[in-house]
């Protein structure tokens, strides 16, 4: 058991706050440095959509997570980044100037969707950014001389320092690590910084940040900038792994993705937006899983409790038709939110939070650690 | 001229509808300051009973009616008690994603139980034309404005006039303090739950001649039906049929007289305007905390 005694300010906004994290994110680094060299390249491939995903769930983190500002419509953003990108593009913009140029595009337009926001609250913020996101929607579709409308617009290869960087090559994947560790890095000096501390503020009560002197509006629209710019340099990186981009990839059912994302990782941690993209990508190998192998197991399983070959046959035919149904992948997402609203809504970076605490205080630790505790009293009618 | 009124009158029918799943968001919100994301899910399987009931059962109409709404207050319950009593009083945003995960779900499992082809409900209403003069009005449209009207009406005399409907505003205005009078809040909010379901069946119903039913309708109008609760103000019951007549009417005229591709649009540009200019929403009270 470890001790860590914090005596200042220092000591807490400490990056690693003792020598096991350096070891634990050496090792991790060192995998996904010699990743693309040993995985197949399908798993790759993932690991470049993780990396994506989890770059656009700490954007949504900064806003969402320690902001505590909802937004349904970071599709929309991502979108501004993907489509800059591709615009430029075809000027021969390099890829630096046209990278930086999405994110800070799609920041300003954070920003000006900031400013609206400052006066809702909850659920009138949620239902401005999903109209904010359908009419981005829209406005692709038909802005034709820039967005060619439905057709969808083709992303070249990536050329970096007069290298091309095929999108399934390992340089792509160390690009997309690199934007991500860069990301994460750079929020976790923005938490600990004052604008974090006030976005933490403004999270836990308005109120008090506000008799506090942190001018509210102000860090608002800050959070959305700096949100909406992290979205939209992973919009850049989704375009040119995805090579060909169009109005309809950029729907309110990604937005609701990224909420999952962080949802499921945890909402008030940038480990659970990493975690998150993690689920989020890996549930497609999952459900192929599902559909290949899970009713050779169960009819294999009903076998040995003695069920005869024609009711065996009977459960694997059954069962093969559920996996390969053609919408399990949303009841598996509808039941996995809400199991983790209603039993984990730390998410599993809080999961594994009580894992760890429970074996650091192993002969003492109480169930009712985490017990949650109801709050009817405090009304969102009220604000 | 003849045309803006018969735009006006499927825009208010339209609207109706839109009214009508908004209705149940604002029922639910007041009880309990919940915002039910699945609400337009529940009136897309509302209308997949009924198809049940009347298409694959061959019932009447009117029993396959009633039998849907009552099936689907029983659903109500049933997801308010398993899936939103348990995480009353967290932060919004858990709530609203517990009914999106809802929503999510409805929509997988009724695709995969009848498919995701169209379908559609024979109604008495289906064909036949009302004419005045030159103006053509179709019949299935003006039998969801009728029928807003009257379930307006029900619902008024419902929360003014019997003590069941006290409870419920009691509870709306203050869990605590009803709860400490003696009324059963869990049960009264069971009940909301039943309530909203029923109101939006009856939407899916009703649609069912105008629009196809198919499992992504609820995801498509309850996105319609969010604007129409929040311009009328969200917790405001007048204002949710106000807002949806609105949105409806403003959809209608954006697609008669603008370019193709405002219709979607125009009822966003007009919300966000709105919240910019009144946050609250045009019927919405601006409550202040009294210290």
């Amino acid at each position: 058991m470890r001790f860590l005694f914090k005596t200042d300010y220092e000591d807490d906004i400490r990056l690693f706050p003792h020598s096991g994290y350096i070891v634990s994110y050496g090792i991790l680094l060192a995998f996904l440095a010699v990743a693309p060299f040993v995985l197949s390249s399908y798993l790759v491939s993932q690991l470049v959509f993780v990396c994506i995903y989890a770059t656009v769930g700490v954007g949504l983190m900064i806003l969402t997570g320690f902001t505590g500002q909802a937004s349904l419509g970071h599709a929309a953003f991502l979108a501004i980044g993907a489509y800059t990108a591709a615009f430029l593009q075809q000027y021969n913009v390099p890829f630096p100037v046209y990278f930086l140029a999405a994110g800070l595009l799609t920041g300003v337009v954070g920003a000006l969707v900031g400013f609206p926001a400052l006066r809702l609250t909850g659920i009138y913020l949620v239902i401005a950014t999903i109209s904010f996101a359908f009419i981005v929607e829209e406005v692709l579709a038909r802005w034709e001389s820039v967005t060619h409308g439905n057709e969808g617009m083709r992303v070249k290869t990536l050329w970096l320092f007069g290298q091309a960087v095929p999108q399934n090559g390992p340089t792509f994947y160390f690009l997309c690590l690199a934007v991500l560790i860069l990301t994460i890095v750079g929020t976790l000096n923005l938490l600990r910084s004052p604008t974090g501390r006030a976005f933490v503020a403004i999270r836990d009560s308005e109120t008090a940040a506000r008799s506090m002197g942190v001018n509210v509006s102000l860090y608002k629209v800050k959070s959305f900038a700096i949100s909406a710019a992290i979205t939209g340099l992973a919009g850049v990186l989704f375009a040119h792994k995805l090579s060909f981009i169009s109005p309809e990839m950029f729907t309110l059912q990604l937005s609701i993705e990224f909420i999952i994302v962080i949802l499921i990782g945890g909402t008030f941690s940038l480990h659970g937006a990493v975690l998150g993209a993690i689920f989020l990508v890996m549930i497609d190998p999952f459900l192929t899983y599902l559909k290949d192998d899970m009713p050779g197991i169960i009819a294999g399983i009903a076998a040995t409790f003695g069920a005869d070959s024609v009711t065996a046959g009977k459960i694997y035919s059954n069962v093969a038709a559920v996996a390969s149904a053609n919408g399990l992948k949303g009841a598996i997402y509808g039941v996995i939110i809400v199991l983790f609203v209603l039993f984990e809504p730390l998410g599993l970076y809080g999961r594994w939070l009580k894992i760890k605490l429970f074996f650091q205080l192993f002969p003492l630790y109480k169930r009712a650690t985490f017990k949650r505790q109801k709050i009817y009293v405090k009304s969102e009618r009220n604000r | 001229m003849l045309d803006f009124v018969q735009q006006l009158v499927s825009g208010i029918a339209l609207g109706c509808v839109y009214g009508l799943i908004a209705l149940g968001f604002v029922l639910v919100y007041k009880a309990t300051e919940v915002v039910n994301f699945a609400q337009g899910d529940l009136m897309m399987l509302g209308g997949f009973f009924a198809f049940t009931f009347i298409g694959m059962l061959g019932l009447n109409y009117w029993l396959g009616f009633a039998g849907a709404v009552i099936a689907m207050a029983a659903f109500g319950m049933l997801a308010e008690r398993v899936v939103v009593r348990p995480i009353l009083g967290y932060p919004q945003f858990s709530i609203i994603m517990a009914t999106i995960g809802l929503g999510y779900f409805l929509r997988s499992v009724v695709g995969m139980i009848w498919g995701t082809d169209d379908f559609k409900i024979e109604t008495p209403f289906s064909d036949g034309v009302l004419r005045i003069g030159s103006l053509v009005l179709a019949y299935d449209k003006l039998s969801v404005i009728a029928a807003t009207v009257i379930l307006c009406a029900l619902l008024y005399l419902f929360f003014n006039r019997t003590t069941l409907g006290t409870a419920m505003r009691a509870s709306s205005e203050n869990m605590l303090a009803a709860y400490y009078m003696g009324i059963p809040v869990k049960r009264v909010v069971s009940i909301v739950w039943a309530i909203s379901a029923a109101v939006a069946t009856a939407a899916g119903v009703l649609l069912a001649p105008i629009t196809f039913i198919h499992s992504n309708v609820g995801l498509v109008l309850g996105l319609k039906a969010f604007p129409a609760a929040v311009l009328g103000g969200f917790g405001s019951i007048p204002g949710a049929v106000v807002g949806g007549v609105l949105i409806g009417v403003i959809e209608s005229m954006a697609g008669f007289y603008l370019p193709q591709g405002w219709k979607d649009v125009a009822p966003y540009i007009v919300l966000l305007v709105v919240l910019l200019l009144k946050p609250e929403g045009l019927f919405g009270l601006h409550k202040r905390k009294k210290v």
